[in-house]
């Protein structure tokens, strides 16, 4: 290996400033008129991606990149956060289209990328831990299983040399962990990995003009049926605001009787 | 599943404090949604036939517009809001701040990418200077007279060796000023008394300047001289100076408002600039001046309805938590209509500076709307950041909140770029001669 081509995964989901609502029919949470915004985790994943090619500019140790695709599967909108993406540094972008009454569940996720792995040849795949809509946290996982390579998830440092070797380290209870593997390989990114750019204005401009394909799951022969089933989703229960108490015997009584932790 | 939801939440909240420390949400993160290209072509010539193209709303963005917008909120909330205090008690700009401004492409907007700029539209620069005013007037201004004073006079009416010189520092790393203002001149312009002596290959330049923005930071000077007051204002030369030529940069003024964008009286005392340095004509000073400032009052427009949005923004959620009486104060009647009366103002306010804006990048005539867009948003601003301090009450008078110094801020909108009373005349002219028989 001397070269890396990097695919990232860029998800639209809901901004994460928004406060969410639960939608009337109590389906799902409300999306219409929302502000949407690329998953703040895929953030750092496409940021980790323009780093890894700065730090080969400066360092001719490193391997160098030769390209970075950004891969979001959703909406029409979901092109938007691909063009953030592409002006945040990637080079091209591929939007699988699926409609948005359809939900898309971590297992087809996976899947669809699998197939774009396929075509593309990438041997890095970066991809936010979670999304901050679901919280599933799974395609990274489901993917390095479909694709039978390595996973290094929750990423606090990434780091590859020339020779594809990998050092990936992440955050566990007791400190550092440090993984070595080598790529192909599939990382998920955690919160402290990097602090994402802003996209500059002559980035944005240049943005426009990069290549952005489409594709839809018929063509990548992935079937996306749900697997799960949502009976409900309602919001958490409201929260009571405190009580005075006259006396610690009527205290005991409540922690005891009320409260259940006595 | 406890678990995962606890590390989501805490995640998303340590990103939120990563991309902003909230205390300011802007309303309009959630409008323009429909980044339909706006049809920018008066016409399309297709099979002989003329499309027109259909007519859209003001609220509608490119996608790079929209873009662009976004990334700057994010800019001014990240790295201008937590210095925003600091600077204007400093009465200073922070240099990582300005720094920023370059960093991102917002100082070059206009300016062609063969010149390091991001060749981007004329309402993009609006958008930069609006968003960026929600969070700081100070630094809008800074980043406003850059664009449509400073960048634009020297793309428009430059020659190719001066554009080639110094549209890319512009746009990179060199702040620049508009030097027109002088003591016995600042509505009647065209009174200016510094001169320009030709000497051989070069002009002497002596006199003085007054009121100039930004020009403690510049390092480039675009300045009105008279190189023959035998002629009048037709004497009138703008040439690009130097700091490194002699500039003097004088007494710095202590102000009301925007303090953290310098304010400075400039000395020539036999200043030499080379005659190359002359900006397009010599004797067409006065004419680049008006129409340079025509521009320029859109982006004004645009500061000050950023403002307005960025106090009303910061009260609004105030008079749903503050109880009286029992209940919110935003739920009496007469807290109600005064900030629906104050949000209709500033939708006028704000479709009248897009208007004025796509109405300069259609090549369509714009002076009499631009001149409306500033006169009202710099009114609107005064009343909006003024009702929010009395919505936030003993609060709002406070410098706890961010408010105060929104009022003080507004008061210039009414004062540079032409005075309101001057955009009163312009406006009034242009009816006459519409009226007159």
């Amino acid at each position: 290996m001397s070269s890396l081509r990097v695919l990232v995964g860029c998800k639209r989901v809901i901004d994460y400033a928004v406060k969410i609502r639960v939608n009337a029919a109590q389906t799902a949470v409300e999306t219409a008129g929302v502000k949407h915004s690329m998953n703040p985790f895929d953030e750092i994943a496409v940021e980790e991606a323009v780093r890894l090619r700065e730090r080969a500019t400066k360092d001719s140790k490193l391997p160098k990149v030769d390209e970075i695709i950004a891969v979001s599967c959703g909406p029409t909108k979901a092109q938007e956060t691909l063009r953030t993406a592409l002006a945040m540094g990637a080079d091209r972008a591929i939007h699988v289209e699926v409609d948005d009454k359809v939900a898309l569940q971590p297992l087809a996720v996976a899947k669809l990328f699998q197939a774009v792995v396929q075509k593309e040849n990438p041997n890095l795949v970066i991809l936010g831990k979670q999304a901050i809509d679901d919280d599933a946290g799974q395609t990274g996982q489901m993917l390095a299983g479909l694709l039978n390579w390595p996973q290094t998830t929750f990423a606090s440092e990434v780091g590859v040399a020339q020779d594809g070797a990998m050092q990936v380290s992440r955050e566990i209870d007791g400190g550092l962990e440090t993984l070595s593997t080598k790529v192909p390989a599939v990382v998920t990114t955690d919160l402290r990995l990097n602090e994402p750019r802003y996209a500059s204005l002559p980035n944005i401009m240049k943005a426009k003009k990069k290549p952005l394909a489409k594709m839809t799951p018929e063509q990548l022969g992935v079937d996306i049926t749900p697997r799960l089933e949502t009976l409900k989703v309602i919001d958490p229960p409201k929260r009571q605001g405190g009580k005075k108490v006259e006396s610690v015997d009527e205290l005991i009584d409540k922690l005891k009787n009320e409260a259940g932790v006595l | 599943m406890v678990h995962s939801a606890l590390v989501a939440s805490a995640s998303r909240r340590a990103t939120a404090a990563v991309r902003s420390s909230a205390w300011l949400r802007t309303s309009s993160a959630v409008s323009g949604l429909a980044p339909q290209a706006r049809a920018l072509h008066a016409s399309t010539l297709c099979n002989q036939e003329v499309e027109t193209p259909q007519p859209t709303s003001l609220s509608n963005f490119t996608d790079e517009e929209l873009m662009l917008k976004e990334a700057v909120a994010n800019f001014s909330n990240s790295v201008v809001k937590p210095k925003v205090t600091e600077m204007d008690e400093a009465e200073q700009v922070d240099p990582a701040v300005l720094q920023g401004l370059f960093d991102q492409g917002l100082m070059g907007v206009e300016t062609p990418v063969e010149f390091e700029g991001a060749g981007a539209s004329f309402t993009s620069a609006i958008l930069v200077i609006e968003e960026l005013s929600k969070v700081d007037p100070s630094v809008s201004v800074i980043c406003d007279v850059q664009n449509t004073l400073v960048g634009t006079l020297v793309r428009k009416y430059a020659t190719k060796e001066l554009k080639a010189k110094y549209l890319p520092q512009l746009a990179t790393s060199k702040v620049g000023c508009f030097g027109l203002s002088e003591a016995g001149s600042g509505s009647d312009a065209f009174a200016l008394k510094t001169r320009a002596e030709k000497r051989g290959d070069s002009y002497i330049l002596n006199g003085s300047k007054m009121w100039i923005t930004n020009s403690k930071e510049s390092d480039i000077f675009l300045i009105f001289a008279n190189v023959d007051p035998s002629k009048g204002y037709k004497g009138i030369t703008c040439f690009v100076v130097e700091k490194s030529m002699g500039v003097e940069i004088a007494k710095k003024e202590t102000k009301l408002g925007i303090r953290a964008s310098s304010t400075c009286a400039l000395n020539f005392d036999g200043v030499e600039v080379p005659a190359s340095n002359v900006l397009g004509e010599v004797g067409q000073g006065y004419k680049y001046a008006i129409e340079i400032l025509n521009e320029g009052r859109v982006g004004i427009a645009a500061q000050m309805i950023g403002l307005a949005q960025g106090a009303f923004d910061y009260t609004l959620p105030y008079l749903f938590q503050r109880r009286q009486f029992g209940r919110d104060i935003g739920t009496f009647q007469g807290m109600q209509f005064q900030y629906a009366q104050i949000a209709t103002e500033l939708e006028a306010a704000r479709l009248m500076t897009y208007n004025a804006a796509r109405l300069k990048e259609e090549g369509r005539p714009f002076i009499k709307e631009a001149a409306m867009a500033k006169l009202y948003a710099s009114q609107v601003a005064e009343r909006a950041s003024s009702r929010c301090i009395e919505w936030l009450g003993g609060v709002g008078f406070t410098r706890e909140v961010p408010v105060e110094k929104f009022y003080r801020d507004c008061k210039i909108g009414a004062i540079y770029e032409g005075t309101s009373n001057i955009q009163l005349q312009t406006i009034a002219k242009i009816l006459a001669n519409q009226y007159k028989p």
